[in-house]
């Protein structure tokens, strides 16, 4: 088995790292139990829930449907990487302020795939938050309150209030 | 949007939830997430069969290889049976003589690695002799039908017979009597987060548990029996809980024991962490049961008398099923003055995977086939919709004042009416066509019961301890699933001690330092754990008071405390900021100590116990009320149907806490649960197998289709509830499908009254309309 190890070579919250992974591993087993990020979390491994959302290059990706190999050479930021130190990032703000978060289990694959949204839409329309989060399953919160979040982040973004 | 309510300085204005920074950033834990030193990894090995003779077991290939630490088997709980309650134990904590559903667990294998552990489940050999099953009520109830359990004649899990008023006699004087029978679909509950659990014992009778239990005092209960400890030695610790919903976070499962027995037997920690499959196969569902009801009305459209008949499929093993049909019926009039009503249910064993609890518990059922039928009604009577519930609806009780319903349950705040008006004045949009897309509204009223009574099991404490510093820990044994209601605790101690939310840390559940709680079922934990913990913040604010009162030579009466400070009432400028009194009644010789506790002893008041075999008694310390109109889009080509962002719901909840975190509850418990049970939900299953365990194939409800809920607040301030609060959430889960219902009857003229209504039903109901047309 050893001698199938591959080498893999990415960054990760902006820290570059070396691994030696069998190949069928997957990046959310990278995430999760190499370099212990649990934000990631596993709901399906179908590719179905988005519970697992990280960015890969800014993209949306569900981490449990890509291998870790398939990183290699890229960015990858998970959800411990959003917030600039104590700052949460607009996006993580307008959800705890405005009240968008149930159980939490979603919440990371949905900031996640709103940022990646917002990076490469400011202004996006309510049917395209809409659209960037149905892959995000939530099981408790009705979504109303995270689209609304999501559209106060856009804002902010842009310099609005 | 920000909206207020009451003159409080914490409570009844939008607060951010206690954990939401944690859950936003990826720190908090679920169970999941969690590790622990030197722990090995479990696999449950399950069933092929729905039901099957277990002839032999043979696990000694699996023990032989590499990495495995241990395997255990049902018989290693030495004929141990667990259940909801002492008469309804029947069920093993791994299956020993037979399976009764299919992926039962059987055995389960603890080793270095969670793929070594799989491994070595495929390597246990297990002879078993097929047997034939029942996969549905009515193949259950058949005379010679295969028996679930050998000592169960019938298959029958659990009946109920009441009669309240003369019902028949009423029926036959009725102006008119709607007759038509209703199903409600096998659901799963929805959470995301499948569960997990690691277990280890520090010595030979000490055992600790941590796993995604939304009642953590079940297990606690369970496992004492079990492993025969004492309650004082079963430790059990809560991480953050993603969703529960009623039924497996609450109980146990396979997977759960088999950890405790893996780590006993092993002197190791180990870890089971199940998959969406495994949920999706073998956690607790909602009952799917098939409703007959009469509703007989007087010419006017005033309700005579309600007669339910009910058939229920339970699953292989009772569970709470008693619970479940009792609530079908509790509330058969509620919202409405329903002078007399008989209600028939009868829940069956079958091969299918256990039913249980969920979101809006049992009357979601019943109020689903009430509400259609209000609105078949109103169509015969030439009345109006909202009209005729109007007319019917029980009034709110006048403060002093209490409302009796014929089988005696007792409501003092009602706000159904201003929910329901509200609603209709709300809604500004009308039934339309625009090519092939028809768009129609419906209307549903309804309610749920809050801090639900049990006669056992049911109370509960909180403590507080306030730091010297001044700094307070609030212990509770109630659990935040993602209700919020750790926030609402918090506010209500920081409420009542006069200082801020910042000032208080809530601790999780870990049974050797929290006082025990029944759990998160029945919306019960604002309504008791919310008393308990006013009055436990109220003791320890007594104590501090005492203090003060001697710092300033006045009476303890004389003194209070606000916004951190403490002073005399009547000179408000002598005062002492909050650190200051905390210090010097920790530090003034001898020294205090200030641990505040309290109980929850709501509900006892006026109430009486629920009784299951009469129907009778308060099961609800008080009872919430909703009002909603949805709008769906039904595409008349393909029958797919879809709520329209014209969604209004009006919800009674006695007085919003915490407004935001009421409206997330009300518009998650009206999707979620219920348009998921209206359009999108069903498990399909052929002979005992899940033929949909995955959730692209089992359609949960997602954001593209999401209906805007706008939320409207209406306040009655009940005296039964902390602050005047009721529950949040199942009420909506219950009004929803009704709504969602009677909307695609309005655009189209179809009844679905099996739901969901997926597109192939729809368009097969709009083709039959059409052709029955054509006839004519």
């Amino acid at each position: 088995m050893k001698g199938e190890l591959k080498e893999l070579k990415l960054t990760v919250n902006g820290k570059s790292y070396e691994f030696k992974v069998k190949p069928k591993t997957l990046l959310v087993e990278l995430l999760r139990n190499e370099l212990k990020l649990t934000g990631a979390k596993i709901g399906c491994l179908d590719s179905a829930c988005g519970a697992c959302t990280v960015n890969v290059d800014g993209k949306a990706v569900r981490s449990c449907s890509v291998l870790a190999l398939q990183a290699n050479g890229r960015k990858v930021t998970t959800i411990e990487g959003v917030a600039d130190g104590d700052k949460l990032h607009p996006i993580q703000e307008a959800m705890v302020e405005y009240g968008a978060i149930e159980c939490g289990f979603c919440t990371p694959g949905m900031v996640m795939s709103a940022r990646a949204l917002l990076g490469e839409n400011p202004a996006p329309s309510r049917e395209e938050i809409r659209e960037a989060i149905q892959g995000n399953l939530c099981a408790d919160e009705g979504y109303v309150k995270y689209i609304e979040a999501i559209e106060i982040a856009a804002k902010k973004m842009r310099g609005g209030n | 949007m920000e909206e207020t309510f009451g003159n409080f300085a914490i409570i009844g204005k939008p607060m951010p939830r206690v954990e939401a920074r944690a859950k936003v950033t990826g720190q908090a834990k679920y169970a999941a997430d969690i590790e622990v030193a030197d722990m090995l990894w479990g696999f449950v090995k399950r069933s092929p069969y729905a039901h099957a003779r277990i002839l032999n077991i043979d696990a000694s290939k699996a023990e032989k290889l590499p990495g495995v630490k241990a395997v255990t088997t049902g018989k290693d709980f030495g004929g141990f049976k667990w259940g909801w309650s002492g008469p309804t134990r029947d069920e093993e904590p791994l299956a020993v003589e037979k399976v009764r559903y299919q992926y039962e667990g059987v055995a389960a294998v603890a080793a270095i690695s969670e793929d070594i552990a799989e491994e070595a489940c495929d390597l246990i050999e297990i002879d078993y002799e097929p047997l034939p099953g029942v996969f549905d009520p009515f193949e259950a109830m058949k005379e010679g039908a295969p028996l679930v359990h050998d000592d169960r004649p019938g298959n029958i899990t659990v009946e109920y017979h009441w009669s309240f008023g003369e019902v028949d006699k009423l029926l036959a004087e009725s102006y008119l009597v709607q007759e038509d029978t209703f199903q409600t679909p096998r659901m799963a509950k929805g959470y995301l987060e499948t569960p997990s659990a690691i277990a280890y014992w520090p010595d030979d009778d000490h055992v600790v548990y941590i796993g995604a239990k939304g009642s953590p005092y079940f297990p606690y209960r369970i496992l004492s029996r079990c492993f025969n400890l004492p309650l004082s030695n079963v430790r059990i610790i809560q991480p953050t809980i993603g969703s529960d919903f009623g039924g497996t976070k609450n109980d146990m499962t396979p997977a759960d024991f088999s950890v405790v027995m893996l780590a006993k037997k092993t002197g190791r920690p180990v870890k089971i962490t199940t998959t969406q499959f495994d949920t999706l196969t073998t956690d607790l569902r909602r009952h799917p049961m098939w409703i007959t009801m009469k509703t007989g009305v007087t010419k006017d459209g005033i309700l005579t008398a309600i007669h339910t008949k009910i058939v229920s499929d339970g699953g292989a093993y009772t569970r709470m099923s008693p619970l479940t049909h009792y609530l079908t019926g509790i509330c058969m009039g509620l919202p409405y003055h329903l002078p007399a009503f008989k209600h028939d249910v009868v829940c069956y064993f079958t091969n299918n995977p256990s039913s249980a609890a969920m979101r809006g518990h049992g009357i979601y059922h019943t109020a689903f086939a009430r509400e259609c039928q209000m609105d078949m009604i109103a169509e015969k009577l030439g009345m109006d919709r909202v009209e005729i519930r109007l007319k019917n609806l029980i009034k709110n009780p006048k403060p002093g004042e209490i409302y009796e319903t014929v089988n005696k349950l007792h409501v003092a705040t009602a706000g159904t009416e201003e929910c329901l008006e509200k609603v209709r004045d709300a809604v500004n949009w009308k039934k339309r066509q625009d090519g092939y897309k028809a768009y129609g509204t419906g209307y549903a009223s309804g309610t749920y019961l809050s801090g639900t009574n049990l006669s056992a099991h049911n109370a509960c404490a909180a403590i507080i301890r306030v730091c010297e510093d001044g700094s307070v820990n609030y212990l509770t044994g109630a659990t935040d699933v993602g209700q919020g209601s750790d926030t609402v605790m918090c506010a209500f101690v920081a409420e009542v001690l006069g200082i801020t939310m910042k000032d208080i840390d809530i601790k999780r559940v870990d049974s050797a330092f929290t006082p025990v709680d029944p759990g998160s079922y029945g919306s019960r934990v604002t309504v008791l754990a919310g008393h308990a913990a006013i009055n436990a913040a109220q003791d320890a604010k007594d104590q501090l008071l005492e203090v003060a009162a001697q710092q300033f030579g006045v009476k303890q009466a004389e003194v209070d405390i606000k916004d951190r400070l403490a002073f005399v009432k009547t000179e408000p400028s002598r005062n002492m900021p909050w650190e200051r009194l905390v210090r010097i009644a920790c530090y003034e010789a001898p020294g205090k100590v200030i641990i505040g506790r309290g109980y929850s002893t709501k509900g006892g008041v006026g109430h009486t116990l629920a009784d299951f075999s009469r129907g009778v008694g308060d099961i609800g310390t008080n009872y919430s009320f909703t009002a909603q109109a949805s709008e769906v889009e039904v595409d008349t080509e393909t029958g797919v149907v879809k709520c329209t962002d014209n969604s209004v719901i009006a919800h009674d909840c006695g007085f919003p806490l915490n407004p935001p975190a009421v409206e997330t509850q009300v518009q998650g418990g009206a999707y979620h649960q219920g348009v998921s049970a209206a359009l999108y939900e069903e498990f399909k299953m052929d002979q005992g197998q899940t033929l949909n365990p995955n959730l692209v194939d089992y359609m949960r409800p997602r954001a593209n289709e999401a209906p805007m809920s706008q939320v409207l607040h209406v306040v009655t301030n009940d005296p039964y509830g902390p602050f005047g609060a009721k529950e949040a959430s199942e009420g909506s889960c219950c009004s929803a499908p009704p709504a969602v219902i009677s909307a695609i009857y309005d655009a189209t003229g179809v009844w679905i009254k099996d739901l969901p209504a997926q597109p192939e039903k729809v368009f097969r109901a709009l083709k039959a309309k059409k052709e029955k047309k054509q006839k004519k």
